[in-house]
């Protein structure tokens, strides 16, 4: 087994149970079907609109829910499998057994507490992701505590204050409650929370979002520092596609709980392949005048069908206007099209 | 003087609360033409919401003007009764907001909302009212309005509530319409879609819009003049190109180094530094001087006053005060006239030889 990646999330399936009659219910696609992998210390980006599962991933990916399908790898060891996923053989091909049918991966779950150590969160909203009876020291220190990674209070205490100087916030600060900040400074707070333990990887979920625009700056810069000083990995997850870019090394398009196209930054931002990303990337405002007159938007009609009655085949195709019978037929997969640039898509 | 659609002179507007008076607009003045699109641009707390509230007269109880005045074709609206500035709601000026799903009411009917509108405005009966509440649901967009008019707000999407919203503004074709974080609450393709369309709808009908936001790509896709606001006072304004390619005023300058674009993806942002201003503590003298990497002596004891840095350009930063008036005292030395040092730096020199500005021959 190759230790290239970090994570590997392999046809990774979240459904919720909807109800939606009596005593009936539907299954809600929220992620369906998802492959990725990230490398020690890269930014994968994750845009999409809301209500396409980008949140989703980041969530079961983490086993905060518990995945309906698929399979997760931490540095190639698997911490998640479902028990639905076809195994391979050394070709890439699929192993097909006695039964005709191809031989599916045994269900692993495991106890995720060691990889909480390895895998941290930063949440979107700094107000209520942070308990307001607790102080900054104690918010900080609580995976310290739960992970017991100190020997006395004396160390505890110094841990605390060299996450908070990391983050950039003064030592006073560390009796003070979290309505006592500003948004930036709560979501330092939240990012010294979640590099307590040490992490190799970290879903930012949103994490600029909610703060205003002279402050995102403050804290994107803090995020690329921080992997530079540590060597973090981040699925950095956002609707913002400059911000993403800025970032990622790495970006990836969600549509309706499914990945459209996953490529370089650069490449990705400069020659989108998909109709989706290349409608989403002209719908971005452009903070330049002269490039904001002169650009033809992609306006897309309608709007995002409900997850809960996705249609066939590509989801994409009800608002595509490229879409063909074999789009509502036929779900496209992605494919490699030079330079690692995957597109899910018939007719690009 | 040609008479502008709406003049804003020295507004202020502050809130009375436990902690004392927060004075959330400090003198703040603009015109408007018919047809123009006007962006303020501003971070949370730099009192952007609050000056179009004061124009539409629809601040919170413990808010008031304090000061100024908002001239509408000529007339001085702040001294208006309340019958009167119901009238001018809706009619000569509407209101769209962030958030569509709190600004309409979820019992009653799209129909019936926007029934309301048109016949507190106009003397239509109930069925001519419905034909025209369909008729503006078509305008914006809106497919099969007929079914539509019969729906409630939770049977709509995002999208669909704002062009609600706008529909509802634009009942009685207002000469103003003021747009308060439209596309804030809505994902970037639907972003695109109701920005086409009010830009669609402004050439339809010739309105002039204010467009309030934090957005510094839509103040970019919209507006041809930009009014960038901090602490509640105007930092610098002018027109588009202006505010973007030659920013006058350090926080104009910090704000577009700190937002990423196309173009330096590779580099490391540039950031304020420091936090937003506290509204309750607010400096004697320049707002922005506590963030600002070049502030003086002068920034922290003296407000500045607006200048002249281009052609429709005006900024208010001791920066560009500076500037100017080395300047003219270059020009002087190397032996310009007077009238020309005017004309080129607004500073003059007066009978006992002291420097003094005059904004108004510069304008002209």
């Amino acid at each position: 087994m190759s230790n290239e990646y970090l994570i590997e999330v392999e046809h990774l399936k979240q459904y919720f149970p909807v109800r939606t009659g009596f005593a009936k219910t539907t299954p809600l696609k929220a992620v369906d079907d998802i492959s990725f992998a990230i490398k020690p210390g890269e930014t994968l980006g994750l845009v999409g609109e809301s209500g396409c599962g980008k949140t989703t991933v980041g969530r079961t990916l983490l086993q905060l829910y518990k995945p309906t399908g698929g399979r997760v790898k931490y540095e190639g060891k698997t911490i998640f499998d479902a028990g639905d996923v076809p195994e391979l053989d050394a070709e890439g091909k699929p192993i097909i057994g006695a039964n005709g049918k191809p031989v599916l991966s045994k269900p692993v779950s495991v106890n995720m507490l060691p990889y909480r150590k390895k895998m941290q969160m930063v949440f979107q909203d700094p107000y209520s992701s942070l308990n307001p009876r607790m102080t900054v020291e104690d918010i900080i220190g609580e995976p310290l505590d739960v992970h017991k990674l100190y020997a006395n209070k004396a160390e505890r205490r110094e841990k605390i204050l060299r996450l908070m100087e990391l983050v950039g916030l003064n030592a006073e600060h560390a009796t003070r409650y979290a309505h006592e900040f500003s948004g930036g400074q709560r979501q330092r707070i939240g990012i010294a929370r979640a590099l307590a333990v040490d992490p190799r990887f970290i879903v930012c979920d949103e994490p600029v979002s909610a703060l205003d625009v002279s402050i995102q700056a403050q804290v994107v810069n803090m995020f690329e520092d921080l992997q530079h000083k540590l060597g973090v990995a981040y699925l950095f997850i956002a609707h913002d596609l400059l911000v993403v870019n800025h970032i990622s090394d790495r970006i990836a398009v969600m549509y309706l709980g499914k990945m459209m196209e996953l490529a370089d930054a650069d490449d990705l931002m400069n020659s989108p392949i998909h109709p989706y990303t290349q409608s989403l990337l002209s719908a971005v405002p452009m903070p330049d005048p002269k490039i904001a007159r002169q650009r033809k938007r992609i306006v897309l009609e309608g709007d995002v069908p409900s997850p809960l009655k996705a249609p066939s085949g590509c989801p994409f195709r009800t608002r595509c206007p490229y879409a063909t019978e074999q789009c509502a037929a036929e779900r496209p997969q992605l494919t490699d099209r030079g330079n690692g640039h995957m597109v899910a898509c018939w007719n690009k | 003087m040609s008479e502008h659609l709406l003049s804003v002179k020295d507004l202020h507007t502050s809130f009375t609360t436990d902690n004392g008076e927060v004075h959330a607009v400090n003198g703040i003045s603009f015109n408007l033409d018919a047809g123009k699109v006007l962006g303020i641009v501003g971070e949370s707390g730099s009192g952007k919401s609050v000056t179009a509230y004061s124009i539409m007269q629809i601040l919170a109880e413990n808010g008031q003007i304090t000061g100024g005045s908002v001239e509408y074709k000529g007339q001085d609206i702040t001294k208006w009764s309340k019958k009167q500035m119901a009238g001018f709601r809706g009619k000569c000026c509407s209101i769209i907001f962030q958030d569509p799903m709190t600004s309409l009411n979820p019992v009653f009917s799209i129909g019936n909302q926007l029934e309301e509108a048109i016949r507190l405005h106009t003397d239509k009966n109930h069925k001519e009212a419905r034909a025209r509440a369909i008729e503006l649901l078509t305008l914006v967009g809106v497919n099969e309005p007929a079914k539509r008019v019969k729906q409630y707000p939770f049977e709509l999407s995002g999208g669909m509530r704002q062009r609600v919203m706008i529909a509802m503004a634009l009942a009685c074709e207002p000469d103003i319409l003021i747009a308060d974080e439209p596309t804030t609450a809505l994902d970037v393709t639907i972003q695109a879609q109701i920005l086409e369309l009010m830009q669609e709808l402004q050439k339809k009908l010739g309105m002039a819009i204010i467009m309030v936001t934090h957005d510094l790509g839509v103040i970019a896709t919209m507006c041809d003049e930009i009014i960038v606001m901090y602490g509640g006072r105007v930092c610098e304004r002018g027109t588009a190109d202006a505010i973007f390619y030659e920013p006058a005023h350090e926080y104009t300058k910090g704000l577009l180094r700190s937002i990423p674009n196309v173009n330096n993806s590779k580099e490391r942002l540039v950031p304020i530094a420091g936090n937003p201003i506290n509204l309750l503590n607010m400096p004697s003298g320049c707002a922005f001087c506590a963030r600002c990497d070049k502030a003086m002596k002068i920034c922290l004891e003296q407000v500045p006053q607006e200048r002249w840095v281009g052609k429709d350009h005006l900024a208010s930063c001791w920066l560009n005060d500076l500037a100017l008036k080395e300047k003219a005292e270059k020009m002087q030395a190397a032996g310009s006239s007077n009238a020309e040092i005017l004309r080129e730096t607004g500073w003059t020199k007066d009978a006992d030889g002291a420097w003094i500005y005059t904004a108004e021959t510069v304008q002209k």
